[in-house]
């Protein structure tokens, strides 16, 4: 399984991107900000696109009564999650180089995307979670309250994937650079899997 | 019945005279298919951004004014030399300095000539330099924030016009003097004129990292009317050219008085000559008193300095150094064309312009072919150093502009034109009305090694009937015209602020990215900013009281103040929190004797209030900052002088 040893090991480093590139990205854009503001969303963290873009974000949102974006220290995951990645990608070149040595079969590869995927459900589910509290626990002293045409007050979540329209900013949120590492680095461990069993196949089967 | 024919008949005949006399004007009426495509040339659509700025001179507003072209748009006004409430610039305690004299605060100026700081002889776009005419002073701009953030004050100079011209790498900025004076000043009778008077040739030092100037040495010329002048390009890099009239040196009416010579004098002046003669210890230090004005971005603060004393020459000390060279007829502009070949005289009361040869200038100062001498400074032969002249190019030539193809563009105040002819071949190309009486002409890059000859600006002393009419007093009005083809072709009349006698124009690629969007609040380095809400105070130092106070949509910290009192002196520090493009605060007190801060993003401003009526008083933001800005407010209790109110302060307090 030397092939698809290495394949595992390339597919788990590939996680390793999130320490350096953002995990997801939300823009603000709004007729009077040509240039959207916007916020990367990292493992450890939640900076601006711009230098100031958190800041003044935080500005525009305080007349709705939204919260400050949490800075890393006031959430647990920003403690949790380098913890889980940079755990994962160990735990993925060791069991690439323990098939590589022929040590383990191809299974354990499986497990781990199977791990990985179970993980990053849960960091979803985690994040609109987070996503939901930002958006709708308004401060009851807002300055403006807007409601819907039904009377129900109007909340604020920011879309967990793809464009909303929200008073008048256009909002994206989308995967980022290190997300996008990270599914690759994920199909690769797949990969490794398929090339696992083959080459499993092909060793054992005159066995 | 008779007598009816013949009148109508003589009425007709005027009127086929009348329209033979204005073909011309009558075309321009009735070429529409020609004005839409004009149209479309200076069309530059919503949200789209124009090709060129233009920095136009603002004459007697005292300020600076930026344009767009082709579109003509204005985008902004920059004080430099004028107090200007819109932002409390020489209102505010941080500014006052920067119009500091040493005839004391000197709250306006006549701004003439702009010019754009250069490298190898290319447009830079860091810096913008210009004159104050009245109080002889050179202004620095920072084209990163175009703010003003230096002015020096020129000493034994009066009227500084000849300037602000900058050398091929900005090692100069040199401003020469209009009206000659007694150097050093002293009482005496107006008659001693001739031969007492002397005119000062400043050249002022540009140090290439931050720009400061400096006055590295004053060449003291004979007393005649220093005019404009223009450096050398290229080839003639290293001399510098100053035109000159009343070398009669008349004292009075010299409309007449001055204008008898036939020719006047271009000086030129090698002043790398002089500045080794200076490195190596020449020239005498003079007492002197002048200001040195200095605006810090950091600090947002500005800092006079008076500076008592100036490094003066005597050209004869430094043979070979300063020639003149005849040119008839009052010259005003002198320009010399990209290649540095030719010196321009545009002699103002004549019909020609004249053409002088750099080449043969050098030739016949090599072999001393000299036509006497005007106060031991050698006049060359006329007919040496001519290349040629332009004959009968136009009435009352001012200034030559020149393109990137071989051309010169002058133009006619008298005859109210713009003429383009051939710098080699000297002949007319093309001629243009303006309207009306035409004193300078533009073309970006026009003053330097490589022009962008695609548009021309003509500025226009005359408004009369161009736009609608407002009462007696019009703004002036510049005319852009599309300089690319063989004929130059009128695009678009625009006005334009106070009295541009000059512009400088430069493609907006140069200097558009570096034009700065904030100061960022963690480089602030006022003395009173106030970096963090939790910080904002009120301290009194006997009758002086000090407000720390910041700014963020949509609130004042603190908004509420108690224990001031009649007779104090208050000072309003106030610190605009936001870190967000284009959101400035504003700050206005009821009844402050000034005028109101207008404070950027990260910037620190300082307004002085004495109160004089008890009450309670309120302040509010100027600038419509937010949908709460109408909230923005605050107010401010006044007790008697003799109250013991203590100074409270509060934010959001019931
Ligand atoms: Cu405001």
């Amino acid at each position: 399984m030397k092939k698809a040893g290495l394949i595992m090991i390339i597919g788990s480093l590939l996680l390793l991107g999130l320490f350096k590139f953002p995990l997801w990205n939300i823009m603000l854009g709004a007729p009077q900000y040509p240039d959207p503001m916007g916020m990367n969303i990292y493992i450890t963290g939640i900076q601006g696109v711009q230098e100031f873009d958190i800041q003044n974000i935080d500005g525009l949102n305080h007349y709705i009564g939204m919260q400050k974006i949490p800075k890393p220290e006031a959430m647990w995951e920003f403690e949790v999650f380098p913890l889980v990645i940079g755990g994962m990608a160990a735990l993925g070149v060791l069991l690439g180089i323990l098939g590589f040595f022929g040590k383990l079969n191809y299974w354990w590869f499986l497990s781990w995307v199977l791990l990985m995927t179970l993980l990053g459900i849960m960091g979803m589910y985690d994040f609109n979670a987070w996503l939901t509290d930002y958006g709708t626990n308004l401060d009851p002293k807002a300055i403006m309250k807007m409601t819907n045409l039904d009377g129900s007050p109007m909340t604020y979540k920011p879309p967990l994937f793809g464009h909303q329209k929200m008073l008048n900013f256009d909002v994206d949120s989308y995967p980022a650079l290190g997300a996008y590492l990270m599914f690759a680095g994920m199909l690769l461990t797949l990969l490794a899997f398929f090339v696992g069993k083959n080459e499993w196949i092909k060793k054992y089967k005159y066995l | 019945m008779k007598k009816s024919i013949k009148i109508i008949a003589s009425l007709l005949l005027a009127t086929g005279l009348f329209s033979c006399n204005n073909s011309e004007q009558k075309n321009e009426g009735n070429r529409g298919a020609l004005a839409s495509n004009a149209a479309e040339k200076v069309y530059v659509a919503p949200g789209e951004h124009d090709e060129f700025y233009a920095f136009l001179s603002g004459g007697y507003s005292g300020n600076l004014t930026v344009y767009g072209l082709p579109s003509g748009r204005m985008f902004k006004e920059i004080p430099v030399f004028s107090q200007f409430p819109t932002s409390g610039y020489g209102y505010s305690e941080e500014t006052k300095p920067m119009l500091n004299t040493s005839h004391g605060f000197i709250p306006w100026d006549d701004l003439h000539h702009p010019d754009i700081s250069q490298t190898n002889g290319k447009l830079d776009g860091r810096w913008i330099f210009v004159n104050g005419n009245n109080t002889p002073r050179i202004a620095k701009i920072d084209l990163k924030t175009f703010e003003t953030t230096e002015i020096i004050e020129v000493p034994n100079s009066a009227g500084n016009h000849s300037s602000s011209f900058v050398t091929e790498n900005t090692e100069y900025v040199v401003a020469g003097t209009r009206f000659s004076v007694p150097i050093p000043q002293e009482d005496i009778a107006i008659k001693e004129y001739k031969g007492k008077f002397k005119g000062s040739l400043s050249f002022i030092s540009v140090d290439p990292e931050e720009g400061h100037m400096e006055i590295k040495f004053q060449l003291i010329m004979p007393g005649f009317d220093y005019d404009l002048s223009h450096p050398g390009r290229g080839k003639s890099h290293g001399w510098f050219f100053f035109t000159t009239y009343n070398t009669e040196e008349a004292n009075s009416l010299l409309e007449v008085n001055a204008s008898q010579n036939d020719k006047d004098f271009i000086a030129a002046v090698n002043w790398k000559k002089i500045e080794e003669y200076v490195n190596n210890g020449g020239g005498k230090k003079m007492p002197a008193n002048y200001a040195h004005n200095i605006y810090d971005d950091k600090t947002h603060t500005a800092t006079s300095t008076m500076k008592k004393e100036v490094l003066v020459v005597d050209p004869l000390e430094v043979p070979g150094a300063v020639f003149f060279l005849p040119t008839p007829k009052s010259p005003h502009g002198v320009d010399v064309n990209p290649s540095g070949d030719y010196i321009i005289g545009n002699g103002k009361l004549s019909a020609d312009l004249t053409v002088h040869s750099f080449d043969k200038m050098i030739d016949a100062i090599e072999n001393k072919k000299y036509d006497g001498e005007a106060y031991g400074i050698p006049i060359l032969n006329f007919e040496d150093i001519l290349a040629g002249t332009v004959k009968q190019a136009g009435l009352g030539p001012l200034h030559t502009e020149f393109d990137d193809n071989g051309n010169g563009y002058t133009t006619f105040f008298i005859s109210s034109e713009l003429v383009k002819w051939n710098v080699e071949t000297r002949e007319v190309i093309d001629r243009q009305p303006n309207y009306y009486s035409v004193g300078h002409v533009m073309i970006p890059g026009g003053n330097s090694r490589e022009p962008f000859g695609k548009y021309a600006i003509a500025l226009n002393k005359i408004t009369k009937d161009r736009y609608l009419p407002t009462g007696p007093e019009l703004e002036h009005s510049a005319q852009l015209f599309d300089i690319s083809g063989e004929k130059m072709e009128l695009l678009l009349d625009f006005p334009t602020h106070g009295e541009p006698h000059y512009a400088a124009g430069i493609p907006a690629e140069i200097i558009k990215e570096n034009s700065q969007k904030i100061y960022k609040l963690a480089e602030n380095e006022n003395e009173y900013a106030t970096l963090s809400p939790a910080d904002a105070r009120v301290e009194r130092d006997g009758n002086k009281v000090h407000i720390y106070m910041t700014t963020i949509r949509s609130h004042f910290t603190p908004d509420n103040i108690e224990g001031i009192k009649v007779g104090d002196k208050v000072y309003f520090h106030v610190t605009n929190h936001e870190q967000d493009f284009d959101v400035p605060h504003g700050f206005a007190m009821i009844g402050a004797n000034n005028a109101e801060l207008l404070i950027m993003p990260g910037q620190t401003k300082t307004l002085l209030w004495e109160p004089k009526q008890v009450g309670v008083w309120p302040f509010y933001c100027t600038d419509f900052c937010s949908a709460l800005h109408q909230e923005m407010q605050g107010y401010i209790r006044v007790s008697p002088q003799s109250s013991n109110i203590e100074l409270s302060w509060s934010l959001g307090e019931d």
